[in-house]
């Protein structure tokens, strides 16, 4: 079963899966910090990367516009979106329950999910762009060009969702939120505000990830299935809340992938990632990284 | 008996009664045009019934004990499986299968309880940690050559009462309805049991319950098998139905979503919480298909499970005790 590969096909997988990990830990930053915050998994967060991959690929084919431009539109459109999403949704309906959260974010992802699968039908679609297949050489190994991209934006994103946090009035609030709600909301923070503004974040990251995936990867109404337990094993692993957890984890993963569909193959590639994930859970929930259970 | 004890099961007899006097219905609603047969309406029941079925399982270990399971999908496809293979594979009769299927199922939950509970996962751990075994069993029934791989295992039709196979419409419905009234009485039994209500202090309260002397571990463990060997039987019957599983009907997220989504739409930890959320999802679900198909004039996917999610998110805004919570408060006005 276990096939021997020479060093370079195996560094060339590791490197691949390093690029996809980034992406990943993209992904799963906006998962994490809602957990960080209001203490509950967003269930939407793979149907929303999902309607975020749709929206690029409808910038694209209807108004012509690159996957990497569409940056900048959609990373505003979509922190509102996610702020009005949790301030007029999700918290009324839920009344900030945390099993009601948890029940309120799965039937947005089915809303969402199946509205996307009504409009757009199920086919795949794929972007072609002019650098699509264009690679990196290394010397040693070839890499793919929007992957390449992709691992470096994620990185710059991940460091300014950090100095946000870090250094910004909000990012204090946030963080106040998150480790005493009712004290944040007693030296005078807006909690709700802060909320919303947190599930923002993590929505604009996702619109982020799916313009850095789209020029490489596929969309279909179900891809946010892939996503969503690959970024549950990524938090998990990372330390649910830890943003440094979550870039660490995501390379992890993106790298136990990557080894594992090299060395099971395609169909029981992802298993690796599930195992892992129950393996985290049950040994060490904490997360390798976080210290808060 | 007591006459309290009549009381309790009167409410499951008349439901039942209900629900086999239905297909004396059937010309009626044929005739309405509501159905396109009989056909057609035995086959939306009998579905019905058979997610009805899981959703007892689930509500069992999520409903009374508060263990939100969001992968029962392990369960129902363990039956599913157990049911197809051990017939087309080792030649076992249907009705021999059957309890094979339960078991297995039971054995399934079984473990992943122990593994679970023993690693004190709660809530959002608990469904996440179910969510990814049934991941797991999907990607592993895909793969191996015992379930069929990706092509599925197919059940060769041989109608008969001895293959579980029924030349009338009827007779599989009422086998289905017949599993739904044994756990309906179960679970009321479940109810008036002095394990049914430690189950209900270990989802209201599992460190006091624990503290008043009861084995919460033991109590989880088992409320999980049951719940498990339960929705097993929904697989079972599924595969015996349509003839034919694969790993996405079998362990595919969809069905962990409807054994959840019924109870809690229906009503969490109550007797007749299932039934009724399963009639409500789906029944509102096949609606609203036939009528964005009589609007656009072509079939539009999706739009029932639309309608799921936003029935699920309108329960818990305003209907957080189900639509037998609302009825009961509407009555009791």
């Amino acid at each position: 079963m276990f096939r021997s590969y020479p060093p370079q096909i195996v560094l060339e997988a590791v490197l691949n899966g390093l690029l996809t990990g980034a992406v990943y830990a993209l992904v799963a930053l906006g998962l994490t910090l809602v957990y960080g915050v209001l203490h509950i998994i967003n269930f939407a967060h793979g149907a929303m990367l999902t309607l975020a991959m749709f929206a690029v690929l409808v910038a694209h084919l209807g108004f012509g516009i690159d996957p990497y431009l569409a940056i900048l539109p959609l990373t505003p459109l979509f922190f509102a979106f996610g702020y009005g999403l949790q301030r007029f949704v999700i918290s009324p309906a839920s009344r900030n329950d945390d099993g009601a959260i948890l029940l309120v974010t799965l039937g947005l992802s089915i809303v969402l999910e199946n509205l996307l699968l009504a409009v757009f039908r199920s086919d795949t679609r794929a972007l072609t762009l002019d650098y699509s297949f264009s690679v990196v050489d290394l010397g040693f190994a070839l890499l793919s060009l929007p992957r390449v991209i992709g691992f470096g934006v994620a990185i710059v994103v991940a460091a300014g969702l950090w100095a946000i946090l870090a250094l910004t009035d909000t990012g204090k609030a946030i963080r106040a939120v998150a480790k005493e709600k009712l004290g944040a909301y007693l030296v005078g923070i807006d909690v709700n505000h802060i909320y919303a503004v947190t599930f923002g974040l993590g929505a604009a990251t996702l619109a982020v990830a799916a313009c850095l995936l789209m020029p490489s990867f596929y969309v279909n109404p179900r891809v946010g299935n892939a996503f969503v337990l690959v970024a549950f094993t990524v938090v998990v692993l990372g330390g649910m809340g830890s943003i440094a957890g979550a870039l660490l984890g995501g390379l992890v993963i993106g790298v136990v992938e990557s080894l594992s569909g090299l060395y099971l193959g395609e169909s029981l590639g992802q298993i690796g990632i599930f195992l892992i994930f129950i393996l985290v859970l049950l040994v060490r929930p904490t997360g390798l990284f976080g210290a808060r259970a | 008996m007591t006459p309290g004890t009549v009381a309790a099961y009167r409410s499951i007899l008349l439901a039942i009664a209900a629900l086999a006097l239905l297909p004396l219905a059937v010309p009626l609603l044929v005739g309405a045009g509501l159905f396109a047969g009989a056909n057609t309406f035995f086959n939306l029941m009998i579905f019905i019934l058979i997610i009805t079925l899981a959703a007892q399982g689930w509500n069992i270990a999520g409903g009374y004990g508060g263990q939100f399971s969001f992968g029962h999908a392990a369960f129902f496809g363990t039956g599913a499986y157990a049911q197809a293979v051990l017939q087309t594979r080792y030649g076992v009769n249907a009705w021999a299968a059957l309890p094979a299927a339960m078991a297995l199922g039971g054995l399934v939950g079984a473990v992943i309880g122990i593994l679970a509970f023993r690693a004190r996962l709660r809530g959002s751990y608990f469904a996440l940690v179910t969510l990814a075994f049934a991941e797991v069993f999907r990607i592993l029934a895909n793969a191996t050559p015992v379930t069929g791989g990706a092509a599925g295992t197919l059940v060769p039709l041989r109608i008969g009462f001895g293959q579980m196979q029924f030349e009338a419409p009827a007779a599989f419905f009422y086998l289905a309805l017949a599993f739904v009234a044994g756990v309906l009485v179960l679970n009321r039994v479940l109810e008036r049991s002095r394990f049914g209500a430690w189950l209900v202090a270990v989802r209201e309260n599992e460190d006091a319950a624990r503290a008043l002397g009861v084995d919460t571990l033991k109590v989880k463990l088992k409320a999980i098998t049951l719940s498990a060997a339960i929705t097993a039987v929904a697989g079972a019957l599924y595969t015996q139905k349509f003839l034919y599983v694969d790993a996405n009907i079998a362990y595919g997220a969809w069905i962990s979503v409807e054994a959840l989504l019924a109870p809690i739409v229906g009503g969490i930890g109550t007797v007749f919480g299932p039934l009724l959320g399963a009639m409500a999802l789906i029944g509102l679900g096949e609606a609203a298909k036939t009528v964005i198909h009589a609007a656009f004039g072509s079939a539009v996917p999706g739009v029932d499970l639309v309608v799921y999610g936003v029935l699920l998110i309108l329960v818990i805004a305003f209907a957080p005790r189900g639509l037998i919570g609302l009825l009961k408060s509407l009555g009791g006005r």
